[in-house]
């Protein structure tokens, strides 16, 4: 129980996934105009990322680092990057098909950001360190859930200050990406505070 | 070269290849959400924008929600009348042609008619008014900022800052409530196209305060209130409000008014 905590939290503020770890970065500048859209996106994410590091550590573990093909000296590990992206993908295209039949409500809220999340980096990234670290499938799935929680926190901040960015005077060299970005550098920074903490 | 670690290889992901195929399919055969005919001609129907003024999310959320009868035909603001009966074809009911409303904007303190308490220079934008002294230099907490949010939230180009306050041009506006929105100050709000008589005015301080602020703002002296042969105008909160079903347009409060704000 204490690791597993010892996780969440390292994933979800130590090591940051888009302050820390520079993934996911796309969507972090791209929707977080509004604090609104900015919670949506990161609803969105702890949904699919917590899904998806469940069945890729599934995968990993049943097919990719199969025990009777490692008996027999053929190792397929390797093949890690390209059967996750794979599944991913299916997965969010599934997740989505899911929503719109059975959760109509969700679907309306979500609905708009899940295709978007089949390019975040962040959800590969995810399935990736789980297996670099030898994670197991539920703690994968704490991981998972804790990195895209991280996403979420870090995201809703940037939405936040961005809609107090609104109201300032910019010099004009600086108004729009440049100074969201000098923004995501300063709290990358700021995050680097927690660093050393775990 | 180990041949079998090959093949092995390439079984594995052409293999989770194909039950995802598989897979995808099949679900997208089970979860598929019928989708109505009429909903997506009404949507080729609707002007596209998705400026959202009839209050659902987006054109598509309006298209659904007339073919599940929850919104009548005429209820795009932007389509209007043409739009109306071109979807009323489709779901085979008549429109009946409803009222066109416009946007109209509750001030007319323009610049040399409101006081200001201090020079402002800055960031022009209604939104930032919010962090200067006393919501903005204007005396008058209520009225106009004429730093043209509206404008900005406008995407008809129907509304524009003239003389420090907002103005509505009546003919361009499609009242699909942007500005009302975009106002921080509730200004702005819906009446009839033909109304004829609105109060320019939104102030809610008292009589004082008021003239001490503006040389055009209500004082709520009840004259209009009083004269009004229909019941149709009444002061509250200290400012007055003309209830357009019953105003008849006689224009009594007009002349009564003794700050001239009602049009």
């Amino acid at each position: 129980m204490k690791e597993l905590l010892l996780i969440a939290i390292g994933s979800a503020i130590v090591n940051n996934v888009v302050l820390s770890q520079f993934l996911g970065i796309c969507p972090f500048l791209g929707v977080s105009k509004k604090t609104e859209t900015a919670a949506g996106m990161g609803g969105a994410v702890v949904f699919v990322i917590t899904i998806s590091s469940f069945v890729t550590a599934l995968i990993y573990k049943f097919i990719l680092a199969n025990e009777f093909l490692m008996s027999k000296g053929i190792n397929l590990t390797y093949l890690q990057t390209i059967v996750f992206i794979l599944v991913i993908a299916a997965l969010v295209q599934f997740v989505e098909m899911f929503l719109k039949k059975s959760m109509p409500a969700l679907y309306q809220s979500l609905g708009v950001y899940l295709p978007l999340i089949t390019t975040n980096c962040a959800v590969l990234g995810v399935a990736l360190t789980n297996v670099t670290k030898e994670y197991g499938i539920l703690e994968s799935v704490v991981n998972g859930f804790a990195t895209a929680l991280g996403f979420m926190i870090a995201i809703v901040l940037m939405a936040g200050l961005r809609e107090k960015i609104e109201y300032n005077d910019i010099p004009k060299p600086f108004q729009g990406t440049a100074i969201v970005l000098i923004t995501a550098a300063l709290m990358s920074i700021a995050f680097m505070g927690f660093s050393g903490m775990i | 070269m180990n041949v079998t670690a090959i093949l092995v290889a390439a079984l594995v992901v052409g293999g989770v290849g194909i039950l995802i195929g598989f897979f995808l399919g099949i679900s997208g055969e089970k979860f598929k959400v019928e989708v109505d005919e009429r909903e997506t001609a009404i949507l080729g129907e609707l002007p596209g924008n998705n400026c959202g003024g009839c209050g659902y999310a987006g054109c598509s959320g309006l298209a659904a929600a007339i073919v599940k009868g929850e919104a009548p035909v005429n209820q795009c603001p932007v389509g209007g009348a043409p739009v109306a009966a071109k979807i009323g074809e489709i779901m085979g009911v008549s429109a009946e042609e409803g009222a066109r409303k416009v946007a109209f904007v509750k001030c007319a303190g323009t610049c040399e008619k409101a006081n200001t308490d201090y020079e402002y220079t800055g960031n022009e934008d209604c939104g930032a008014m919010a962090f200067v002294p006393n919501g903005g230099p204007k005396s008058c907490n209520y009225g106009c900022l004429g730093y043209g949010s509206c404008v900005k939230a406008c995407p008809f180009d129907a509304i524009h800052v003239v003389d420090g306050i907002a103005v509505v041009d009546k003919e361009a506006c499609k009242a699909c409530g942007k500005c009302i929105a975009a106002c921080p100050k509730h200004l702005i709000e819906f009446v009839p196209y033909d109304a004829k008589h609105m109060v320019q005015c939104s102030s809610k301080d008292k009589g004082k305060d008021v003239m001490k602020a503006c040389s055009v703002g209500c004082i709520g002296c009840h004259l209009c209130e009083k004269n009004c042969p229909k019941d149709a105008i009444h002061v509250i909160d200290n400012v007055a409000y003309i209830d357009q079903e019953k105003c008849v347009g006689c224009g009594i409060c007009a002349q009564k008014c003794p700050k001239h704000i009602i049009l």
